[in-house]
């Protein structure tokens, strides 16, 4: 069984505001049957232009059932401006967190609330622009949505944007192009003067080390899935200086997975700063 | 939580080991501790047991002789060592023919062989869950060279069961090795290897109430076979590691209560309740389907999809009841694609994520069914009242 919190499992077995709104102000649906979950969410503003109501209906998982029901407890008594500065993660946060595989239904609460707020404006049913790129077309995950889930919750890796927003998830051909955006997002990030997180002091020995452990564990056994391999050539302050061989040596695609695979992999278990040379 | 009585409905994921296999592997892991292979009579005295419990195995499976069954670690390990085995003494890239819903301890060594060099055809299945036994017979005619049927005997999910003597008769005239996961069969059909001319078979001891950890691999006399693990002589040099005595005497034990069940009315029994649950379970919660209710199926198990809802949901609801079950629901498999079963048998969408699983075993009685038909359509019912699909 995932480890629900207590607040997950009282908000799935009672949960709050279930049901339709006669003549709501806003409503959006979000997710699909064949996606696995959707939610129904409305409200209705009081003559303060507070959220006086808020109802959910949802198909989907116990985790869910809560993400839906903690987000109408939350909206209700806030106006507009301030429903639409909750974050998937306040709304895991509520329920005292979520299992990392689950964090895609305080995403969907999120995506629900946004679309409600914009349907009340607008008078539109969808916010998804038609000309945003979708980049899983298994679960209908646009650009727009992998760079935000990212850049708000700080992630990494493929796997991450998975938990958060299902992409990458089904038949896997996007997996490379989500990890392209999230790289796109950090390195924006990285360039922005954000606290910078103090770096590691490591030995030389310590580093080479590090490197050579991670470029084993993390990138080889990509790497000779396809017959190729990768040497570690020198290390000179910040910069890797790394070769390439087997099949890897020449290919023309060899630049993307230096850049992907290897770079990530080293910002990561090594040292952000790291700039990646081949020889 | 401790008040409600647990009725566990989820014998196709594991099932309660049976009094009398405990009480009989007990002066195994107590007084008789020793190793049958030792110079001693100490050693020595357990070595008699377990050629006793191979016997009994034998028997269980009709094989000509004790000499083909080789115990292993779990059913995981006997079909790799059979799809590994096979495969490693062809010594050059083969064949292996498999179907779409086998369980991931076929899957998984199937895409590895993939990997090494072999070509792997995996044979589909029609709505009801029926194996393409046209799409196998072009395929075993389509491949020279040598090959390797491996296609279970029921399946886990639906407990649909394939027409293994036919599949295997078929596979032994095309020049292929035949192999079958009969782990779900094991106890509710019987398993006849003279009847089914398979190869290979593999069975677990713990879901035919013995405990987790020990698993069968039947080898037929002559079957080109290497071993998996590798180590010692033990199993006659087929799989490396002291014998397991306790659990090799528990699995016997297992055996023999199997065998009974099969003759003395207990699996009719079984059949009979799984037949009512089905049924209560069809009139009481409308916009159900029962996955694999069309084929030939296990006497234990029903597949229900419950329209318009999530099976984790389902499976949580019902746990508070105290009912077990389980549910190919992407959300309970911790993925996020539905069930690969249910998916191969082309289940509508709106069906797919509310599939729940309920196996029964022969301790399952008529007043826990009674219990689910009480309770389950209340949880239906809730979870369609909280739906945005259902129409009102």
């Amino acid at each position: 069984m995932w480890d629900y919190t207590d607040k997950v499992m009282d908000h799935f077995r009672h949960p709050r505001n279930v049901g339709t709104i006669e003549h709501p102000d806003g409503k959006a649906t979000v997710g699909s049957l064949a996606c696995g979950d959707a939610l129904t969410f409305m409200f209705r503003l009081g003559p303060d232009g507070r959220i006086a109501e808020a109802k959910f209906q949802t198909f989907g998982c116990a985790s869910a059932v809560a993400s839906s029901s903690a987000l109408t407890e939350m909206v209700i008594g806030k106006t507009l401006e301030e429903a639409e500065k909750i974050t998937n993660k306040e709304i895991a946060d509520y329920l005292g967190g979520l299992p990392d595989q689950k964090m895609h239904c305080s995403v969907m609460g999120r995506e629900a609330l946004e679309a409600a707020i914009h349907n009340y404006r607008t008078g539109e049913e969808n916010v998804v622009q038609v000309n945003d790129e979708i980049v899983c077309t298994c679960f209908g995950v646009s650009r727009a949505e992998i760079e935000r889930v990212t850049r708000e919750n700080h992630l990494h890796t493929v796997e991450e944007v998975t938990n958060y927003c299902k992409a990458g998830g089904g038949c896997g051909m996007c997996r490379d192009r989500i990890q392209e955006i999230v790289d796109e997002v950090n390195h924006a990030q990285a360039a922005a003067p954000a606290p910078a997180k103090p770096a590691k002091k490591m030995t030389t020995l310590q580093k080479i080390k590090l490197i050579e452990q991670t470029l084993e564990e993390q990138v080889r056994p990509v790497l000779r899935k396809d017959g190729g391999d990768v040497e570690l050539v020198d290390v000179d302050g910040d910069t890797v200086r790394i070769a390439f061989r087997g099949m890897c040596a020449g290919c023309r695609s060899a630049a993307i997975t230096r850049d992907n695979l290897i770079a990530t992999a080293l910002h990561e278990f090594v040292d952000p700063a790291i700039e990646v040379v081949t020889e | 939580m401790s008040d409600v009585p647990v009725v566990y409905l989820d014998n196709n994921a594991t099932t309660r080991p049976a009094p009398e296999v405990v009480e009989a592997m007990l002066p195994f892991l107590t007084e008789q501790w020793g190793n049958p292979s030792s110079m001693h009579a100490f050693g020595g005295r357990v070595a008699k047991p377990v050629a006793e419990a191979r016997e009994r195995v034998a028997a269980f499976v009709n094989a000509e002789r004790p000499e083909e069954i080789v115990f292993e670690g779990c059913a995981t390990e006997a079909d790799n060592h059979a799809l590994f085995g096979v495969a490693a003494a062809w010594g050059r890239p083969g064949t292996i023919i498999t179907s779409r819903v086998e369980h991931p301890a076929i899957l998984g060594p199937c895409l590895r062989l993939r990997e090494m060099g072999h070509r792997v055809v995996e044979i589909g299945v029609d709505g009801e869950g029926r194996f393409d036994m046209a799409a196998y017979e072009a395929a075993l005619a389509a491949h020279p060279g040598p090959k390797l049927v491996s296609v279970m005997w029921a399946n886990n999910e639906t407990g649909v069961v394939f027409p293994i003597k036919r599949i295997a008769e078929l596979g032994k005239a095309a020049g292929a090795t035949v192999h079958t996961d009969a782990v779900q069969a094991a106890g509710k059909e019987p398993l006849d290897v003279r009847e089914a001319p398979v190869d290979l078979l593999t069975i677990a001891g713990h879901k035919m109430h013995a405990p987790k950890g020990i698993g069968m691999l039947y080898v037929r006399r002559g079957t080109r076979i290497k071993p998996f693990v590798i180590g010692g002589h033990q199993e006659r040099g087929r799989r490396g590691g002291t014998e397991n005595v306790p659990y090799i005497i528990g699995l016997a034990k297992a055996c023999d209560l199997a065998q009974q069940a099969l003759t003395d009315g207990t699996e009719e029994r079984m059949r009979r309740l799984r037949d009512k649950l089905q049924a209560g379970l069809l009139a009481s919660c409308p916009d159900s389907r029962v996955n694999g209710g069309g084929a030939a199926r296990v006497s234990n198990t029903l597949n229900i999809s419950f329209e318009y809802i999530e099976g984790e949901s389902v499976l949580y609801h019902l746990s508070d009841l105290g009912i077990c079950a389980s549910s190919g629901s992407a959300c309970a498999a911790g993925s996020l694609e539905p069930s690969h079963v249910i998916r191969a048998m082309g289940v509508p969408f709106t069906a797919v994520h509310g599939s729940i699983r309920f196996s029964l075993s022969r301790y399952t009685t008529e007043e826990e069914i009674d219990y689910v038909l009480a309770h389950c359509p209340e949880v239906v019912a809730e979870m369609r009242a909280i739906s945005p699909f259902v129409k009102r």
